[in-house]
């Protein structure tokens, strides 16, 4: 066990050129007795987009959902290592998770709208924080930055379930920077949405990363290229019989995928990866 | 006549078309299904038809004072069952309030991560295995241990808020309020086992996303978890609320058949179900059919719940989950 411990490759660490949001240093995350991902570090800029790309099963999303303790809903999930958000660990014992994701909000691979009208869905994080002002204007300022305002002015009422799969990716992405939280994950947010859509959403991301902080699992290398400034490249180690992920190589974007570090970077993203 | 796709045909394909036999074993099944659908709609027909052709002297002679008439008496030939209608709903809408809060937070602490799932499969069985008891043993109980039990307190609240309506009376024995109590329980289970199948059927993505908004696990459960389980709970409501609509045994025995409307919880009432179980086995012709026009009203009565409950369903399912 020692000896292939001490074989085992250990990404260069990314030297952050400005101001880091999320140092995330993942030692190990173990789902029961299953190691996940071992000895990953990826620094989140502010004001930055991070783009996490490697094939299934490398621990990208999983290191994502770390982040706000999302995982935490999973009983045996447990993580070794240190998030510091704002100077604070965020799976210090005294932080409560709830706090942390009022922080930074999240959107998911698969639309999940509440079994409620669409007005209501999006002002659930308004209410939830009790927002005092304006609650209409805020509604659909979030609705305009997710390009769902125009399909959807007529029927605030309606359920936001009654809307197409990507009406309802848009409906969710509204709902998350509706309380503008200061940084926002995203898992794969364009895999339910179509080109048309998927351009919109990558759009509303540029625009957010004036103000706010992202971070975004993708599996479309293009989508990481489009909007990424900095790009983490996750990969599975299955040598040792298990299915670990570990970071291979984190970088400028550009970098990453003109001029990789590592050769699995170079194959992954050439796509001779096996 | 040529086979059809012939063309399709290649060497190795095994592709080809369902045989005679597959067509017929379709059929057979269709055939099955329709027959038992036809059969159910049939049957309630049919027995319907019957209640009615047997209430229906009962109905000439007494019309709709039958509903509002207060008296049953034999002899005079005067049927009025206005309190059995009352006593009916009453002790109903009482089990259902009690039963129905106590069956919904049952299946939140069993659904939302309160405890581990295998000891929540437990509780479950324990649960349903309550509506495992025959509603006669369920009666025995109150009678022997539940009114004893209550005597004291009902005793006590009789004196001290004597003028509130619910205690104006003293419990001598049997009464609406042990009534209540045997049917909250009664129906508890199916509440219960109903609402956690709709706890259960919520998605995985579902929770996430409510955790995902920050919210704290009552937040969770309040805001997202119940609306989206809602029209699964009212169906768990409004069967409950049926059950108890018809109890008759374990209502028989506690609530003290005193043909009364009274809003005290103490005193002794009757339902249209209890009415018809005791009054029958010495009944004669004419009573009989005042009967027949009992359950009749029984059945109506249900009926409206059933109907209205289906429709408050369909409203929350549009609402909410935006289907047509």
């Amino acid at each position: 066990m020692n000896a292939v411990a001490e074989s085992v490759f250990v990404a260069q660490p990314y030297q952050a050129v400005g101001d880091i949001i999320i140092d995330c240093k993942v030692d190990k995350i173990f789902y029961g007795d299953f190691l996940a991902v071992r000895d990953s570090t990826v620094p989140i800029e502010k004001k930055k987009i991070t783009g996490f790309i490697g094939p299934s099963g490398c621990g990208k999303s999983t290191v994502l959902r770390s982040l706000n303790r999302m995982n935490d809903l999973i009983q045996v999930f447990r993580f070794v290592g240190s998030v510091i958000y704002h100077g604070q660990d965020v799976y210090a014992a005294k932080v409560d998770p709830v706090l942390v994701r009022r922080y930074i909000g999240m959107v998911f691979q698969q639309p999940n709208p509440f079994s409620m009208s669409i007005y209501d869905n999006v002002a659930f994080g308004l209410r939830l924080n009790r927002f005092k002002g304006d609650m209409d204007e805020r509604v659909q300022k979030a609705l305009e930055r997710a390009a769902l305002w125009k399909e959807v002015k007529d029927k605030l009422k309606n359920s936001g379930l009654s809307l197409s799969g990507g009406q309802q990716q848009r409906l969710c992405i509204a709902r998350a920077i509706a309380t503008e939280p200061d940084v926002l994950l995203m898992d794969e947010p364009c895999s339910a949405l179509d080109p048309i859509a998927t351009r919109q959403v990558e759009e509303l991301m540029l625009e957010l990363k004036a103000n706010y902080t992202l971070a975004l699992v993708t599996h479309n290398m293009q989508q990481a290229t489009r909007v990424a400034d900095t790009t983490a490249f996750f990969s599975v180690d299955i040598s040792h019989g298990g299915r670990t992920g570990y970071l291979v190589e984190m970088g400028p974007t550009k970098q990453i995928f003109e001029d990789p570090r590592e050769q699995l970077t170079k194959d992954y993203i050439s796509g001779q990866f096996s | 006549m040529a086979r059809l796709f012939a063309a399709a045909d290649s060497a190795t394909s095994v592709s080809g078309p369902p045989s005679a036999g597959d067509y017929a074993t379709d059929s057979l099944f269709r055939g099955i299904a329709w027959f038992s659908a036809f059969l159910i709609i049939v049957l309630t027909g049919y027995i319907l038809w019957e209640i009615l052709r047997e209430a229906f002297p009962a109905i000439q002679a007494h019309g709709l004072g039958f509903i509002t008439g207060t008296t049953w008496n034999v002899n005079k030939a005067e049927f009025g069952v206005l309190p059995e209608i009352w006593g009916t709903l009453y002790s109903s809408l009482l089990a259902l309030f009690l039963g129905g809060t106590f069956g919904i937070a049952i299946a939140i602490f069993l659904t939302q991560d309160f405890i581990d799932h295998r000891l929540a499969t437990v509780f479950r069985t324990v649960i349903e295995m309550l509506a495992a008891i025959p509603s006669v043993v369920f009666g025995l109980w109150g009678i022997f241990v539940l009114i004893p039990l209550l005597k004291p307190g009902a005793e006590w609240l009789h004196s001290q808020f004597g003028w509130f309506p619910l205690f104006s009376t003293d419990l001598a024995g049997p009464g609406m309020a042990p009534a209540a109590l045997v049917l909250a329980i009664m129906i508890l289970p199916t509440v219960a086992a109903i609402s956690v199948d709709a706890f259960r059927r919520i998605p995985y993505k579902v929770k996430e996303a409510a955790y995902g908004m920050g919210t704290t696990r009552w937040e969770a459960i309040l805001k997202v978890m119940l609306p989206t389980a809602s029209s699964g709970i009212l169906a768990a409501l409004v069967l409950g609320f049926g059950r108890a609509l018809g109890e008759t045994m374990a209502l028989a025995m506690l609530i003290g058949n005193a043909n009364q409307i009274s809003l005290s919880l103490f005193s002794p009432a009757n339902t249209l179900a209890s009415l018809l179980a005791s009054t029958f086995p010495e009944a004669g012709q004419i009573e009989v059919q005042a009967l027949m026009y009992a359950a009749l009203v029984l059945l109506v009565i249900t009926f409206i719940v059933n109907v209205a409950g289906l429709a408050v369903q369909q409203y929350t399912i549009r609402k909410f989950e935006g289907k047509k």
